[in-house]
């Protein structure tokens, strides 16, 4: 089968700025996907490059088996994006948008679906303001409803959270979510490394245009996170020998990482070595921002000074 | 097709919709200009025999009035564009580069004609203007507002800046179009002038245009006719290699 995405060797210059360096990505039809990465590290460069608004160097980048640059009109068709950027046109109302917007895609009566859309990003009652009038909030709601009326087999939200209130946020991800489970597949680009745990079945890393790791969600939080522990100790004093592992320490607390599960035995008997007896112990689920973190530091070590 | 006829409606509503500045208040202007340079002149000059200077002048400025605010029209729209970003709409969309061109060049046609148009017919309240052949009226408003819509599209996709666009329109286009025979005939000028006036696409558009009406023309319409066809389809060449390659738009 075709895969929703596929990028190869792509690099990317900017001047001097080497921004995407020998990408290579396969994201499967339905796939739920996250593009991971701090500021500058080239995601949008990248979904850039799949819309057609960034030509690459070398390499190639395909949308449904369609080349983005030799077969743009069918690349385009099945690609929806949504722009980090707040932008709008200010001379029509939510609803002429939209019309407007499917005519672009060669759609003459997609009514229905607008209203479908309207109806789900909570927009009805703003369809017929103009775009200048609408709150922050509503304008990226509504680039949100401009990526889908052709309904495209592919979405890309570039941060389509940042700067939203909760409840939009949920909304959202409800609908997206809903999308996904229709048979879309998502493409995601969030610094919000719960949102993308939460949502995203398999994860890329980027840092400074290349892709520094690509795996599940789940693998990557469980090979790379670690395990970490809490505890309430009497007398309120870690053990010299644990020193070494401990994390943080707070109000009484002592959070100690620990490669895995099996490590524990270990520390409980350095404990009780060191007549120290526990109060409280829990285990602390390991999070995708742990091995984010981890992950973006290993590159920077690995770095030649 | 559904795609190019969207965006040249959007094209079209956009002027429209703000149409005191963009319809009305270029046909006062013109309105102005002819009622000052007949009253000042009417009773010196008589360029045609028997044409009445006032009559001489309408055909000339009606060509100038669309032929400015054809080329404001796609400029100014992709300028916005760029600048906003709201671009991204079109440059995301599966529009083929000519149907974006087609749609960017016939709203600027359509611009410039009710421009034109408006101001003409205000002026038919007052004076009686020949039309000697109305053929000729019709292609060369046609060639004329295409070539500078596709010329405003050239403009709007190289400006980066508002201020680069309005050098464009103030120092090149603005000059063009007053030095191109609007208030006189070339013929009149020093030889110097003169040569220079043949150098001047805008030059032969006038001519030609008022050749539609009184019938005389410095050159033969065909040739004017010639040389603005040649023009346009060199700037249309230009504009769709910007629009194809991405040039300044896709990055």
């Amino acid at each position: 089968m075709i895969p929703a995405i596929e990028i190869k060797h792509v690099h990317k210059c900017f001047g001097a700025v080497h921004a995407l360096r020998n990408i290579n990505l396969e994201i499967p039809i339905g796939e739920f996907f996250g593009l991971l990465g701090p500021n500058g590290a080239g995601k949008t460069t990248l979904i850039n490059i799949l819309a057609g608004l960034t030509l690459s160097n070398s390499g190639s980048a395909k949308v449904m088996g369609h080349d983005v640059v030799t077969d743009y009109r069918e690349a385009r068709h099945a690609l929806g994006v949504v722009p980090q950027e707040l932008v709008f046109d200010p001379f029509f109302t939510v609803r002429e948008i939209l019309s407007i917007q499917s005519g672009y895609y060669g759609l003459k009566n997609n009514n229905l679906w607008i209203e479908e859309i309207l109806h789900y990003l909570d927009l009805a009652d703003k369809a017929n303001i103009n775009m200048r009038a609408l709150s922050g909030g509503m304008k990226r709601r509504v680039l949100v409803a401009q990526a889908l009326v052709h309904k495209p087999p592919v979405i890309v939200l570039d941060e389509p959270t940042a700067g939203v209130d909760v409840e939009l946020r949920q909304a959202l991800w409800r609908f997206i979510k809903r999308l996904n489970y229709n048979g879309h597949t998502i493409v995601l680009t969030t610094h919000y490394l719960d949102e993308a745990e939460e949502l995203c079945s398999r994860v890329a890393m980027l840092k400074q245009g290349e892709v520094v790791a690509l795996d599940s969600t789940k693998n990557l939080i469980s090979n790379i996170a670690g395990c970490s522990i809490q505890l309430r100790l009497s007398p309120d004093k870690l053990p010299a020998a644990l020193q070494s592992t401990m994390i943080s320490y707070a109000e009484g607390s002592y959070i100690l990482s620990v490669k895995d599960y099996t490590q524990i035995e270990g520390v409980l008997t350095a404990l009780r070595v060191a007549q120290v007896r526990v109060l409280e112990m829990q285990l602390l689920r390991p999070h995708l921002e742990e091995a984010f973190i981890k992950i973006m530091n290993d590159v920077e070590n690995q770095e030649p000074a | 097709m559904i795609g190019f006829y969207t965006l040249f409606r959007k094209e079209v509503l956009r002027f429209w919709k703000v149409g005191f500045q963009t319809i009305g208040s270029p046909m006062l202007t013109t309105l102005l200009y002819l009622l000052i340079f007949s009253h000042v002149l009417e009773r010196h000059v008589q360029i045609y025999p028997g044409v009445e200077y006032t009559v001489f002048l309408i055909p000339g400025l009606v060509m100038m009035a669309m032929l400015q605010n054809a080329f404001a029209n796609s400029s100014s729209s992709l300028i916005q564009s760029k600048v906003t970003g709201n671009i991204v709409f079109v440059l995301l969309s599966p529009l083929s580069y000519l149907e974006v061109f087609l749609a960017y060049v016939l709203a600027s046609v359509a611009r410039g004609l009710l421009v034109g148009l408006g101001f003409y017919l205000v002026t038919l309240i007052f004076f009686i203007v020949p039309l000697s052949s109305f053929l000729w009226v019709f292609l060369f408003t046609l060639m004329g507002n295409a070539l500078l819509g596709s010329l405003g599209v050239v403009a709007g996709i190289w400006a980066e800046k508002f201020d680069e666009l309005a050098a464009f329109q103030n120092f090149f286009i603005l000059p063009l179009t007053f030095l191109s025979g609007v208030f006189y005939t070339v013929h009149s000028l020093p030889s110097f002038w003169r040569n220079l006036s043949y150098l001047n696409p805008f030059f032969y558009m006038i001519d030609g245009f008022r050749y539609g009406f009184f019938g005389i023309s410095e050159i033969p319409p065909h040739f004017s006719f010639m040389v603005v066809t040649t023009f346009f389809l060199t700037i249309s060449w230009l504009a769709l290699r910007m629009l194809k390659t991405g040039y300044r738009l896709r990055h």
